[in-house]
């Protein structure tokens, strides 16, 4: 066995080492190397109610209520869910511009006695898709997509559709 | 250090450390490097400016807007070019280091050399424009999620590699402890990939590399395309042209080295024959 080929089988092995070291570390931590927690998460384990911690998911079509809060500050009601739970959230302070219903949103927070989620900040969470304004109004028109209701239709449906020859979804006379 | 070259393919290379590598590896000859990187450089600056030229301004000005992040998203033409360039410059890195370390390859170790810098400058880019986009998009400038955390690491590793390699006196002890520290942080390269996969983050999931179809439209990918090639090519220019520099740099010194020991050895002796006489 030449020095070269030691060095490479000494190198690999270091790797491996490592690699599974990190692997392992990471797997341990898998709890703690979440950014936020989901609906469904907080009902098989609720969290101390004075404990804050992030609570993540979709903005619950038609749950959004805008407030004025008694200092005239504005704030909002609103449901948070992955589809099997739904938590209620109170927050009072301007919500992101990418904030609407069907939209991930984080929210940072503490549980109330109530059930209720008592949010100091909340963070807007973006899908993995861009399209132009002019495809998304063609999704919407056409009855394929509608935003309030969660993510985009399955991509290759859409992701080569030119705007300017979309038939409108068919209702071009209009 | 005093290994002379006993068959100089390329111009005189005499004493440089890089000189040892000549018998072993075609591309480790300096002399061929130097005359095949200085007929490719040329193109390859030529290309990155002409894709750049054509890439920036269709990004920036003719593609479209996001239909809800509006005009915001043209940060996403500079942020993705520069994490992937982190990331690929980085899986570069760890490979020249594993050649430097295994087969002694003493071009590899300047390329590593010149290649941490721009490494860190990329990566820095991409955490500037992703906390510049993070801002009015998700409503801060940064959170301690898995993706935005490891990609600070990464921005750590650069740096450290930078810093290590040039803290010793002697280039090649630093040149080994850098490619060191390089394989070990390639762990985290899977990790910033995966990241928002493994986790629940606040960054989204990958768009261009999904399973079934990019989530872009066409008129957002391409010119994304574009602009990610374009700057590859301007990486690749700047880290060729310092690795040249590099190169020539350490043969000025070896020959002034070379001269100063010619001039030394008579002195020497006329100053000692003067205090015997």
């Amino acid at each position: 066995m030449t020095r070269k080929r030691r060095r490479l089988w000494v190198l690999l092995l270091c790797g491996i080492g490592l690699g599974s070291a990190t692997a392992l570390t990471l797997t341990a931590f898998q709890d703690n190397l979440v950014f936020f927690r989901s609906p469904s998460d907080i009902a098989q384990q609720a969290p101390a109610p004075d404990r804050a911690f992030r609570l993540g998911g979709l903005v619950e079509t038609g749950s959004v209520a805008r407030e004025t809060a008694p200092d005239g500050k504005p704030a909002a009601r609103f449901r948070v869910t992955d589809g099997a739970h739904a938590v209620s959230v109170t927050y009072v302070g301007v919500l992101p511009d990418l904030f609407r219903e069907g939209q991930g949103v984080v929210t940072l927070g503490k549980l109330g006695p109530d059930g209720v989620f008592r949010a100091s900040e909340v963070l807007a969470r973006h899908d993995e898709t861009y399209m132009p304004p002019e495809v998304a109004d063609a999704l919407k028109r056409s009855g394929h997509w509608n935003p309030a209701e969660g993510a985009a239709p399955p991509a290759a449906t859409w992701n080569t559709l030119d705007p300017a020859r979309a038939p409108a979804a068919g209702r071009s006379g209009s | 250090m005093e290994t002379a070259d006993t068959r100089p393919l390329g111009p005189p290379l005499a004493g440089t450390p890089a000189a040892r590598g000549a018998n072993l590896h075609r591309f480790a000859n300096p002399g061929r490097f130097l005359r095949l990187a200085a007929r490719v450089q040329p193109w390859l600056t030529g290309a990155a400016l002409l894709v750049l030229a054509v890439g920036l301004p269709w990004a920036l000005f003719l593609s479209p807007p996001d239909w809800q992040q509006g005009e915001t998203v043209r940060i996403l033409y500079i942020h993705v070019p520069m994490a992937w360039l982190a990331m690929g410059g980085y899986a570069g890195l760890a490979i020249g280091s594993a050649m430097a370390l295994i087969w002694r390859h003493p071009l590899a170790d300047l390329a590593c050399r010149e290649l941490s810098p721009v490494g860190a400058l990329v990566t820095a880019l991409c955490l500037a424009t992703g906390s510049l986009w993070g801002k009015p998009m998700w409503g801060t400038w940064w959170v301690w999620d898995a993706r935005l955390t490891s990609v600070l690491v990464l921005f750590f590793l650069w740096l450290g590699h930078a810093a290590l390699v040039r803290a010793f006196d002697d280039a090649e002890r630093g040149a080994r402890m850098g490619a060191i520290l390089a394989l070990v942080g390639a762990v985290n390269l899977p990790i910033v990939k995966f990241s928002v996969d493994w986790w629940n983050t606040l960054h989204q999931p990958a768009s261009v590399t999904r399973i079934n179809a990019p989530g872009l439209h066409v008129d957002i990918l391409y010119p994304l395309l574009v602009c990610a090639l374009g700057f590859t090519l301007a990486f690749a220019a700047l880290v060729l042209a310092r690795t040249r520099a590099a190169v020539i740099e350490r043969r000025i010194r070896a020959l002034q080295l070379a001269a100063a020991r010619r001039a030394e050895p008579s002195d020497g002796r006329s100053v000692l024959r003067g205090a015997e006489g």
